[in-house]
C-alpha cells in the first residue's frame, strides 16, 4: 500500500473499523471491514467484498450527483479495505444537540437537500443517520458510509432510506426528532418538487406495514373497542 | 379499593400478571421485589396452519380458570392475598388481547384491587433483567411476532433496529411449516428448524437484507421456500442456510446499536432466544465489544405471565395505573411510546 505511517484506530464500528493515517504525506482514513467471527466465512467474504466494491462506486456518483464524499484513494477489494480522503469536521451526531433551533433547522435543510440529490439520480445512501455526515470547518456537509447503498431509482427505496433517516432521529435525538425531519422534508421538497410528494406518501405506506403502526386502517376499528 | 394491600411490604405484596397476546395464556405471580412464585402456561396449538386469532382467543377462555387455579396452587396463596392484576395490554392479536384483558378486569374488579395494563415487549426485557441481573442491556427481542433491538435512553426504551415486516420467529415458522415439520406442546416449530440445521453442512446462497438499522425477512423466507420446493437441496442445508442468513441479519443490526451505545451488557430475550445458534453468534459480538451476553432462561423467554406480573409490579411502584374505563387493548403498541419510570 505505499508509504504509511503507524494508524491510529477512529472508531470500532459494527460494521468497519476506522484508522487515521498518513499515507503519502496525506490525511487518510483507512476503513476495513474486518472478518466476522460470527456470520460462516463464505456469507461474510460475499457481505464485505460486496459492499467494499460497492461503497466507492456509490460515493463516486453521489460527488457527480453534487454531494460532497470523501476523495477515494486506494481499493482493496481482497482485504475489504478503502483508502479515502480524511474530511476535518465534527460527525453530525455530536453537533445537532448543542445547536441553537434556527441552526439546526437549516443544517437539517441542508441534509435534506443532499438525500434530495441522491434520490434524484437514484442512489440509495441506505444507512441514513446523523453519525455517517460531517460537517466540515468550512460548513460544508458530507456523506460518508455508503456501505449499504445502492444504485436504485424505485420510490419503495427511496421512501426507506427516508423512512431510516427518521427512525435514526427517533433514536437518537429524540428530543428534536420531529422537527428535524420536517426541516429534512423542507430541504427534500425543494430540490425534487413534485417527485417528492410521492416520496412521502411512500414512506406512510412503509410504516402502515411495519409491525407497531397505530395507524394502520383496517385495525382502528378493534383499537377503541374493548 | 384496599389501599393497604398494595402498601404491604413488598415480599408480601403479589401481583398477578395475566399474558394473551398470541397463542400462549399464560398466568404467573409475582412479588412486588421480584420473586416469582408461579408462572403457569397453557398453549393453543392450532391442527394446522398457523395461528387462528379467534381459535386462540377461544383456547385461552377456555382454559383461564385452570391456568389461574394452577397459579394460585402453586404460589400458595389465596386471590385476597392479591394486591394488583396486570395484563398485556399489547402489542399482539386483537382476540388474544382482549380475552386476557377480560380476565384482568374481572379480577381487578372482584378483588378490588388496581389494575395496570403493560406492554408486552416491555415484560420481555424486563424479566431478562430481572433473571440475569443485566441493568442496562442493549436488547434483541425476538419471537413470533417481534424483532427488535433496544436500548435505554432519557425514560424511554428507544428502537435502534427492528424488522421492516416479518418477524424472526414467524419467518422460522413458517418455514418449518412449509417443510412438514409438525408443532407440538412444548416443542415451538422453530426448534425443528435448529434440530436439523445441525445436520447441515452447505451454505446455500439466500437473499441478506439489512437497511441501515433495520431488516427486511419476508424476502429471505420467500427464497427459502423456492428453494424448498424446487425439491434440489437438502432439508438439513437449507435450514442451516436459513439460520444462518437470519442469524447474521439479526446480529448485524445487533452489533451497530452495541457500538453506537457503547453499552457494556447485551440481553437476548423472547422465544428465539432458546436458539443455541443464535446465542453463539451473539456471544461473539458481545465479545469483540467487551460486552457481556445475558441470556434469559428458557422457562422465562417464551410468553409468561411472570414477566408481566413483574413488570406490572414494577409500574406500579412507579406510579402507573390502568383504570378499567382506559383499559382497552393497544394492538400495536410500540415500545417507545412507553415512559419507563423505573429504568435508568
Amino acid at each position: 500500500m505505499g508509504e504509511m505511517t503507524e494508524r491510529t484506530l477512529l472508531k470500532k464500528g459494527a460494521e468497519a473499523s476506522l484508522y487515521a493515517a498518513e499515507w503519502h504525506g496525506k490525511s487518510v482514513v483507512i476503513k476495513a471491514r474486518l472478518p466476522k467471527k460470527y456470520r460462516p466465512e463464505k456469507l461474510d467474504k460475499t457481505i464485505r467484498t460486496y459492499r467494499t466494491v460497492h461503497e466507492p462506486q456509490l460515493m463516486h456518483e453521489a460527488k457527480k450527483a453534487g454531494v460532497p464524499t470523501p476523495i477515494i484513494y486506494l481499493v482493496d477489494v481482497e482485504n475489504a479495505i478503502i483508502i479515502m480522503e480524511h474530511i476535518n469536521g465534527r460527525q453530525v451526531k455530536k453537533l445537532l444537540e448543542d445547536l441553537v433551533a434556527n441552526e439546526r433547522e437549516n443544517l437539517c435543510v441542508k441534509i435534506g437537500e443532499l438525500i434530495a440529490k441522491l434520490h434524484k439520480n437514484g442512489i440509495i445512501h441506505g444507512d441514513l443517520t446523523t453519525s455517517n455526515m460531517i460537517l466540515n470547518d468550512e460548513g460544508k456537509v458530507y456523506l460518508v458510509d455508503f456501505g449499504l447503498g445502492e444504485k436504485n431509482a424505485e420510490l419503495e427505496a427511496k421512501g426507506v432510506d427516508l423512512h431510516l433517516m427518521k427512525r435514526a432521529l427517533q433514536s437518537t435525538h429524540y428530543q428534536h426528532a420531529e422537527e428535524c425531519f420536517l426541516a429534512i422534508v423542507k430541504g427534500y421538497n425543494s430540490v425534487l418538487e413534485n417527485e417528492a410528494k410521492d416520496v412521502l406518501d411512500k414512506i406512510k405506506e412503509i410504516e402502515r406495514r411495519g409491525r407497531y403502526v397505530a395507524e394502520r386502517k383496517q385495525e382502528r376499528q378493534n383499537e377503541v373497542s374493548v | 379499593m384496599e389501599q393497604s394491600k398494595v402498601d404491604r411490604d413488598p415480599r408480601e405484596a403479589y401481583c398477578l400478571g395475566v399474558e394473551s397476546t398470541a397463542d400462549d395464556f399464560g398466568i404467573g405471580i409475582s412479588t412486588f421485589n421480584g420473586e416469582i412464585l408461579a408462572n403457569v402456561s397453557d398453549a393453543y396449538v392450532p391442527l394446522e396452519g398457523g395461528i387462528h386469532p379467534r381459535e386462540a382467543a377461544r383456547h385461552h377462555a377456555k382454559v383461564a380458570d385452570k391456568v389461574l387455579a394452577d397459579a394460585l396452587k402453586k404460589a400458595e396463596i389465596k386471590p385476597g392475598d392479591l394486591s394488583l392484576i396486570s395484563f398485556s395490554q399489547g402489542p399482539g392479536l386483537g382476540p388474544s388481547l382482549r380475552t386476557g384483558a377480560t380476565v384482568a378486569r374481572v379480577l381487578a374488579s372482584y378483588l378490588n384491587i388496581p389494575l395496570v395494563g403493560v406492554n408486552h415487549s416491555i415484560a420481555h426485557i424486563e424479566i431478562g433483567k430481572l433473571k440475569t441481573g443485566a441493568l442496562d442491556p442493549v436488547t434483541l427481542y425476538v419471537s413470533g411476532g417481534n424483532t427488535i433491538v433496544s436500548a435505554f435512553a432519557s425514560g424511554r426504551y428507544r428502537v435502534f433496529g427492528e424488522t421492516l415486516d416479518i418477524a424472526l420467529g414467524n419467518c422460522l415458522d413458517v418455514f418449518a411449516r412449509e417443510a412438514g415439520f409438525k408443532q407440538r406442546k412444548g416443542m415451538p416449530l422453530g426448534a425443528a428448524v435448529e434440530q436439523s440445521a445441525v445436520g447441515g453442512k452447505t451454505l446455500i446462497s439466500l437473499p441478506y437484507v439489512v437497511k441501515g438499522m433495520d431488516l427486511s425477512l419476508s424476502g429471505l423466507l420467500t427464497a427459502a421456500k423456492s428453494l424448498l420446493h424446487e425439491g434440489k437441496y437438502k432439508l438439513e442445508d437449507l435450514c442451516y442456510s436459513l439460520q444462518e442468513h437470519a442469524f447474521s441479519m439479526v446480529t448485524e443490526v445487533t452489533e451497530r446499536a452495541l457500538a453506537h451505545t457503547e453499552k457494556k451488557e447485551l440481553l437476548l430475550t423472547g422465544g428465539v432466544a432458546a436458539n443455541k445458534r443464535l446465542q453463539l453468534m451473539l456471544s461473539a459480538v458481545a465479545e469483540e465489544h467487551e460486552s457481556k451476553l445475558n441470556v434469559v432462561p428458557r422457562e422465562f423467554a417464551m410468553d409468561n405471565g411472570a414477566m408481566i406480573a413483574w413488570t406490572g409490579a414494577l409500574s406500579y411502584k412507579h406510579g402507573c395505573l390502568t383504570p378499567i374505563n382506559e383499559s382497552h387493548v393497544n394492538l400495536r403498541w410500540r415500545i417507545d411510546k412507553v415512559d419507563v419510570p423505573w429504568a435508568k
